[in-house]
């Protein structure tokens, strides 16, 4: 296919580079652009004028604006998994092959037959959410619902993972400057040649804003080649950082910024180890907003027809890009500015058949423009309505006389004034004040820090915003410590910007669009009014009005102007609505970042991981853990074959279990035993040198927050443990109690878990096994090791050990540690001279089976909503001291004998399956909520006994032993009859442990 | 949001963790309204607009608890100590009263 010529691109205009052409496609037909393109000037200069159809009535759209207000050229850009919907054309960077495709319309964007939506208007008007619901349900489903679906939309996402990589990053700065027009180019200028340290960023990607724009002059030079020598000046600062294709979308506290940087989005895939995307959180300590104005349209008859456009964006066009965005243009206006506009249409030998102006008054200079260039003047008049289907072949024009006639053209530049862009000023809870003179919102209260400068503030003149700029800058460097150096002001004039306020044309007979991206129209307004939605927050979620991907930038204001006229109000009165954060759409990959599948958390690995890996080990994740949940051998199919080999083993002979995960915190100093009497419920002053206890500590609402040991290793020298889930937790805790509850003891906490590789080393010949690796004189024996010892020892020929005599299996068992950088050699020296002895590791799951073999509680019972008591262990209280929680665990709720108290249970019958969760029901009670009677907490197959058994809250427990109950799982169809038993299967009197 | 850790300087409020009003004190647990007394202290807070006292936990740094005076309605940070050094000023202003 022959590529098509750039009919409409401009001679020797615009800051375009005509010496690299680049390629590009849209809806597959070819075309070609230069680099310095958007993607919306290159549309233009190749003639393309229709870009898309709408949300809701899928009218033809074309490119309204020149920036990241536009409502209506939004495309698909790339293909594939790189496809990304709802791309504004008007900020897209043209690039070698770039690829996009127009939305929302079936079949063609030319024949759309979903036009038809357009004669369904009275069903999709103000409200429509609300009210199509109420009709009968068969309809809505039948027909509207489907039928909406499918017509309303706008692109389509990926479906695809998204293959780039995003970043994340922060920066610091004394002076952060949003925008790059002359407030901004001098703000930064004149605070960099202070020393500060500056960053500049601007959403484009060329900085300048409106001097690239507009035919200006600075300091006796083009706007264009001043904004060149002062980035030049600019970049030779060390401590200035520019940032262009960068979004200032947020405010937040403390002077921090929400910003996205578009690495990669101006090529066509992003080259080797460069993101698309940057997410910058800014830290500044002043900033200066300087975001300059957006124009805003007049609401007129089919004013969203391709060809019209705004009038400052048909000057970008034609002065930045060097397109002819039409051949015959009107100018409509209320507003010097927009009026000035046939002097660049002019210019660029644009025909101009009319200027049509809101006001009487125009400006003597324009109006002899127009004379001497034979432009017809229409003052005090209107366009009422654009005339054509796809795209604008006549305005019709309304006198001030009230005669009506139409003027032939293909372009209507519109401008209805400007809209500083406060945005960002009011995203911390400023609002914006209405200020009649301007006919504008400027900023409100501002946030520490914080400084607004040229059109931003509403202050419309290239001289001062150039001036303001330079105060601002100044400002803010002297702020942040700086000395004010001289920095002359350039000369530039300032532009005349008489405006009348005017919003919306009454005489209009064709839709009159308020919000062009979501098909909102002023009848829609005016329709909720006399509904009643007349605060401009009902107005808003009524209309959908503001509420798509551009947030009402083109609309808001006018919508609000219009809701007040209606109403009788004034605008100050009538308010307005505020902005959050984003400023323009983020994207989720740039919010997410590198926190994507596996890296999204952090995956901690136990020292001795490749050692149970090789083995072949399961593995499941506990927190950030990952942990050996069982070791198959080879023949064993099934998890329950290896978990019940692995308990037999540890029964028998000898098992090894890594419970390296396990908190551990280090406790120091002359009244560290004080200090445990007060965080634990059980008396640790007491405990002897070289001997370990278990404990338990309280919340201070009187539940149980996390059990543990704690080992004492010198008077002032303790060690804790707590749960691996708790670790973080409890540490805090504890830094708590220890700095603001008792800050006057002696001691010092250090967290320790990483610190230690540490094995669970249990079975009736764990210390046959031990015994081969401890270094002498160490007697390991149970006459000077008994159950409960602790030690400090050398393992494995030197090797600095700690050796406690701990079971949570129930079984003689140690739990023995080395420094974490000796697991691996530890597991792998255990696991050899343990073969004679029939050693094998076990993991998670066995270790929770013998738990519940031995009723002891974990995770599942301390849920957070029991007591000491009820997990059996009230007795543990001491009552001789004060300790966290004692005061409100006394409160008679959680004192109360009939709480749910942990219990045994069993099958009645043996074969029977029990599952964790089911409730407890009276043997002959129907299964109603009324009836529940508590819940089993866990439950595991013993292969001890041969059955299932299993723990579980129940109201009175004690006095219910050899009761038969239903325990009901509905969800997974469980109702069988347990029997009530004490909580303990296994050696019932502890013999096991002490031998 | 920014917290000026006497520790460790200016650092990102995500490295801290939150836990409530610090202006109230742990009540003492031998005095005969204690029931009432530590009730009070974990149930009923003060839902404070306006400046007000924090405890903060430097959670991913210094491990140290904070007193950080902030103001509830727009996040300004007016003053940030070492909880540990107020708890001992308090507990010394105590000792003088009795
Ligand atoms: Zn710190």
């Amino acid at each position: 296919m022959t590529q098509s010529a750039q009919t409409a691109r401009l001679k020797d205009r615009g800051l375009i580079d005509r010496s690299q052409s680049l390629t590009f496609t849209f809806d597959g037909v070819p075309y070609n652009g230069y680099a310095g393109d958007t993607l919306a000037s290159a549309l233009l200069a190749n003639g393309v004028r229709l870009v898309g159809r709408s949300f809701k009535y899928h009218r033809p759209r074309g490119i309204l604006t020149s920036g990241s207000e536009e409502p209506n050229a939004l495309v698909e850009l790339r293909s594939g998994a790189r496809r990304e919907p709802n791309t504004k054309a008007t900020i897209t960077e043209l690039y070698d092959g770039l690829e996009a495709k127009s939305q929302n319309r079936f079949p063609s964007l030319s024949l759309d037959l979903l036009a038809v939506n357009g004669l369904l208007s009275p069903f999709l008007s103000a409200g429509f959410y609300y009210k199509t619901f109420m009709w009968p349900a068969s309809f809505w489903e039948k027909f509207y619902e489907p039928m909406i679906r499918r017509a309303a939309g706008l692109g389509r996402a990926a479906q695809e993972h998204d293959p780039d990589s995003y970043d994340k990053a922060f920066a610091f700065c004394d002076i952060l400057v949003v925008g790059s027009g002359p407030a901004g180019l001098m703000a930064a200028l004149t605070a960099a040649r202070t020393g500060a340290r500056v960053i500049l960023v601007d959403e484009n990607f060329a900085f300048g804003g409106r001097l690239l724009s507009d035919v200006r002059t600075v300091g006796g030079v083009k706007g264009a080649d001043w904004v060149n020598s002062v980035v030049a000046e600019l970049r030779s600062f060390p401590g200035v950082r520019l940032m262009p294709r960068t979004t200032v979308f947020g405010a937040y506290d403390t002077g921090t910024f929400g910003a996205v940087e578009r690495v990669a989005d101006h090529v066509p895939v992003p080259a080797a180890g460069v993101p698309r995307q940057r997410l910058w959180r800014i830290v500044a300590k002043h900033t200066i907003i300087a975001q300059g104005a957006m124009e805003r349209p007049i609401v007129f008859g089919n004013n969203d027809r391709p060809g019209v456009m705004l009038a400052s964006a048909v000057r970008t066009y034609i002065n930045r890009f060097g397109v002819k965005p039409g051949e015959t243009a009107v100018v409509f206006s209320n507003n010097d500015d927009g009026a000035s506009t046939i002097e660049d249409l002019v210019g660029a030998g644009i025909r101009v058949a009319a200027l049509v102006d809101t006001r009487t008054m125009l400006q003597p200079a324009t109006k002899s423009f127009a004379r001497k260039h034979g432009i017809r003047i229409f003052e005090g008049a209107v366009v009422a309505d654009a005339i054509g289907s796809s795209r604008v072949t006549s305005a019709r024009i309304v006198g001030a006389d009230g005669t009506s006639q139409n003027i032939a053209c293909d372009l209507i530049a519109v401008s209805g004034g400007f809209n500083p862009s406060v945005q960002v000023t009011t995203h911390l809870g400023g609002r914006a004040q209405w200020q009649q003179e301007l006919a504008a919102f400027v900023p409100g209260a501002l946030p520490k820090g914080m400084a607004v400068s040229g059109s931003a503030k509403g202050t419309f003149g290239l001289a001062s915003c150039l001036k303001e700029g330079a105060q601002a800058g100044e400002a803010a460097a002297v702020a942040s410590g700086f000395q004010a150096a001289a920095s002359a002001v350039p000369a530039a004039d300032d532009e005349p910007s008489d405006i009348s306020a005017f919003w919306h044309v009454k005489t209009a007979k064709h839709k009159a669009f308020v919000d062009q991206q979501n098909d909102v129209t002023a009848a829609d307004v005016a329709l909720a009014e006399r509904e009643g939605y007349r605060s401009v927050e009902h107005l808003k979620r009524y209309t959908t009005l503001g509420m798509a991907t551009d947030q009402g930038k083109t609309s808001n204001v006018n919508g609000l102007a219009i809701l007040a006229q209606l109403t009788g109000k004034t605008i100050a009165a009538t308010g307005a609505t505020s902005a959050r954060p984003p400023y323009t759409p983020v994207s989720l990959g740039a919010l997410a970042g590198e926190h994507r599948g596996k890296h999204f958390k952090a995956t901690r690995l136990t020292p001795s991981h490749d050692w149970a890996k090789e083995r072949g080990a399961a593995f499941i994740e506990t927190g950030m853990w990952l942990r050996a949940q069982y070791y198959p051998k080879p023949g064993e199919n099934d998890w329950l074959t290896t978990v019940c080999r692995e308990v037999n083993t540890v029964r028998n002979a000898v098992g090894v279990c890594d419970v390296s995960t396990l908190g551990k915190i280090e406790i120091h100093g002359t009244d560290a035993g004080k200090f445990l009497d007060r965080v634990y419920i059980n008396m640790m002053s007491t405990l002897g040198v070289g001997k370990a206890r278990y404990g338990m500590m309280l919340r201070e609402d009187g539940i149980a927050m996390d059990d543990g040991t704690a080992a004492r290793f010198a008077d002032d020298r303790y060690f804790i443990t707590t749960t691996t889930a708790n670790a973080i937790k409890v540490l805090q805790h504890l830094e708590l109690c220890r700095q603001w509850y008792w800050p006057d003891l002696d001691v010092q906490l250090f967290p320790v878990s990483d610190q230690w590789a540490q094995y669970s080393v249990a079975g009736p010949r764990a210390r046959d096994l031990l015994a081969k690796i401890v270094d002498a004189p160490f007697d390991i024996s149970n006459a000077a090791f008994p159950y409960m010892a602790v030690a400090e020892l050398t393992v494995m020929g030197g090797i600095k050990a700690r050796l406690y005599r701990l079971s949570f299996s129930g079984e003689m068992a140690y739990e023995i540690a080395v420094p974490a950088r000796q697991g691996d050699r530890l597991m792998r020296t255990l696991m050899a001279k343990g073969e004679e002895f029939g050693v094998a590791p076990y993991g998670t799951e066995a270790l929770g089976v013998m738990r519940i073999e031995k009723g002891h509680v974990a995770g599942p019972e301390l849920n957070g909503m029991t007591t000491a008591g009820d997990l059996g262990l009230g007795k543990m209280a001491s009552t001789k001291k004060d300790f966290v929680g004692r005061v409100l665990s006394q409160r008679p709720g959680l004192a109360d004998p009939t709480r749910p108290r942990v219990v045994g249970f069993r099958p009645v019958d043996r074969s029977a399956r029990l599952r964790g969760g089911a409730h407890f029901i009276g043997k002959d009670d129907a299964a109603v909520a009324q009836n529940d009677q508590g819940y089993m907490t866990s439950v595991a197959y013993s292969p001890s006994l041969g059955h299932w058994i299993g723990l579980g809250l129940l109201s009175g427990a004690e006095s219910r032993m050899g009761e038969i109950l239903r325990a009901f799982d509905p969800v997974r169809n469980g109702d069988v009859l347990v029997e009530v038993v004490p909580a303990t299967f296994v050696d019932v009197e502890g013999a096991r442990l002490r031998v | 949001m920014r917290i000026n850790c006497p520790h460790c300087g200016q650092r990102s409020n995500d490295e801290f963790s939150y836990l409530g009003d610090a202006s109230i004190v742990r009540p003492d647990p031998a005095a005969p309204n204690a029931n009432e007394a530590f009730y009070a202290f974990g149930y009923e807070r003060a839902n404070i607009a306006g400046p007000m006292q924090e405890l903060w936990y430097h959670a991913a740094g210094c491990h140290a608890w904070l007193v950080v005076t902030r103001d509830t309605r727009n996040h300004e940070i007016l003053d940030v100590k070492s909880a540990q050094e107020v708890a001992l000023e308090r507990q010394k202003a105590a000792g003088t009263a009795q």
